[in-house]
């Protein structure tokens, strides 16, 4: 059993976007602070900080989860993924991302982050998703720009780019 | 927004759970998938002295069947009992509720004992415990006991959870009796305005409503027709002491109970 005491910062091990990664967090610190402030990947956004608007989330061990209603200290060990996960380098834009351009996917791009990486989790269990799995999906995620529908065509789009790009990689 | 402070204390064994909580009492919480509690710490609507988190404790993240019973221990998440490959035949009536309780993005991390222990009365789960008269598994350091669902929730997130015990698991009876489920909330996976739950019985149906009284509530109804259905629909949803709140008023819940009600009634019955 480990106590961690209130007030203290304590070692938190984990993996970030495939690289080990240390950081110290007090037990109170939310893994949305503890990212942008400790380890300054501010591409991961704070919207209503009690789990509805779904702009925090991030991937914890491939599974989507909402970043502010968990501990930093809670991911000791674990494996994370944020939005910066998502583009193969810093000039070029991911598969998804590309997609959300194209379609206009995004205005004020304050949800965006969240909803990239929902969408990233989701699309890697389910290639071939169809418009009402993902409809079902963005219902954890609000955005006040777009109206959703450009989400969905965006979503669809980049499912179809990816099982070929997957093909393309097969084949080589 | 920010969760005051507090101890953590990561159990690597079930008894080191069971000993702070023994100790520490009220002033110690349990953390498991962290989706009620994390809400309530942030708005500092709990301000727990100690957060023990059992996410650790493989013994705990079990579903069990086993003659007639399944057993859902409290490190289970409500997208692995999603997954359970048993879930439609022997719980219909929870494969018919888990896509309403929150979102994908939160049942990945939430567990089905942390909702019951929280007790919000518009909640899924506890609506589908109290359906199937399930029972929930208390344990504390010195004794166990098993609580059935209708006297566990006693008021508005309030249970009879004694403050140095915790839910070890709940339990439901297999049921392959023909189950519906229907819920009108602002958003899909919001928290429900009424959420209703049927199950056929042996001689009518058992309703259960969610979103209307402090506790989740169920009823036994013979198998009736027109107005003796209507009457009796009338009389439960009066008998819930529904209230106007920002989301909706007494009479739109009264409303939802009878059509609700009535139709899932005729469903299951079919």
């Amino acid at each position: 059993m480990s106590r961690l005491q209130a007030g203290r910062r304590h070692s938190v091990r984990f993996s970030l976007n495939g690289k080990p990664c240390t950081g110290e967090a007090e037990p109170r610190l939310l893994l949305t602070d503890f990212l942008r402030h400790q380890l300054a990947a501010t591409g991961t956004h704070v919207g209503c900080e009690h789990g509805v608007c779904g702009a925090c989330t991030v991937s914890i061990d491939g599974k989507p989860a909402r970043a502010c209603l968990t501990l930093a200290v809670q991911i000791d060990g674990c494996e994370l993924r944020t939005v910066e996960s998502i583009a193969p380098s810093p000039d070029r834009l991911g598969i998804l991302q590309s997609a959300f351009k194209r379609n206009h996917a995004l205005q004020c791009g304050f949800c965006t982050a969240g909803i990239l990486m929902s969408l990233d989790c989701f699309l890697r269990a389910h290639p071939r998703p169809d418009e009402e799995s993902i409809r079902d999906l963005l219902c954890g995620h609000l955005c006040r720009c777009t109206g959703y529908t450009p989400i969905v065509r965006a979503a669809i789009e980049a499912a179809a780019e990816l099982v070929d790009h997957g093909k393309e990689k097969t084949d080589a | 927004m920010k969760a005051a402070a507090f101890d953590y204390v990561r159990a690597e064994h079930l008894d080191e759970a069971l000993d702070v909580l023994g100790r520490e009492g009220s002033d110690a919480r349990i953390i498991a998938g962290g989706q009620s509690l994390m809400a309530m710490l942030n708005m500092r609507l709990a301000k727990p002295r100690t957060l023990i988190d059992i996410m650790r404790l493989p013994e705990l993240a079990r579903i069990e069947s086993k003659g007639g019973t399944i057993t859902i221990g409290a490190g289970v998440r409500q997208a692995s009992l999603q997954e359970w490959p048993e879930l439609g035949r022997d719980l219909q009536l929870a494969a018919l509720a888990l896509p309403w309780t929150g979102h994908a993005q939160t049942r990945s991390r939430g567990t089905v004992c942390g909702s019951i222990a929280h007790a919000d009365p518009s909640a899924e789960l506890p609506l589908v415990l109290q359906a199937l008269a399930g029972e929930v598994h208390l344990r504390s350091a010195k004794r166990r006991r098993r609580v059935a669902a209708n006297d566990f929730f006693v008021g508005m997130m309030a249970t009879t959870r004694a403050d140095e015990e915790m839910i070890e698991a709940v339990s439901f009876p297999a049921v392959h009796k023909r189950s519906a489920f229907r819920e009108v909330a602002r958003r899909h996976g919001d928290f429900a305005i009424v959420a209703c739950a049927a199950v056929a019985t042996a001689n009518g149906v058992r309703l259960a409503v969610g979103g209307v009284a402090d506790v989740p509530t169920a009823r036994d109804f013979p198998d009736l027709d027109g107005s003796a259905l209507d009457d009796a629909l009338n009389g439960f949803a009066y008998s819930l002491d529904a209230r106007d709140d920002v989301h909706a008023t007494a009479r739109y819940r009264r409303d939802l109970v009878r059509m609700i009600g009535r139709d899932l009634m005729r469903e299951v019955l079919q």
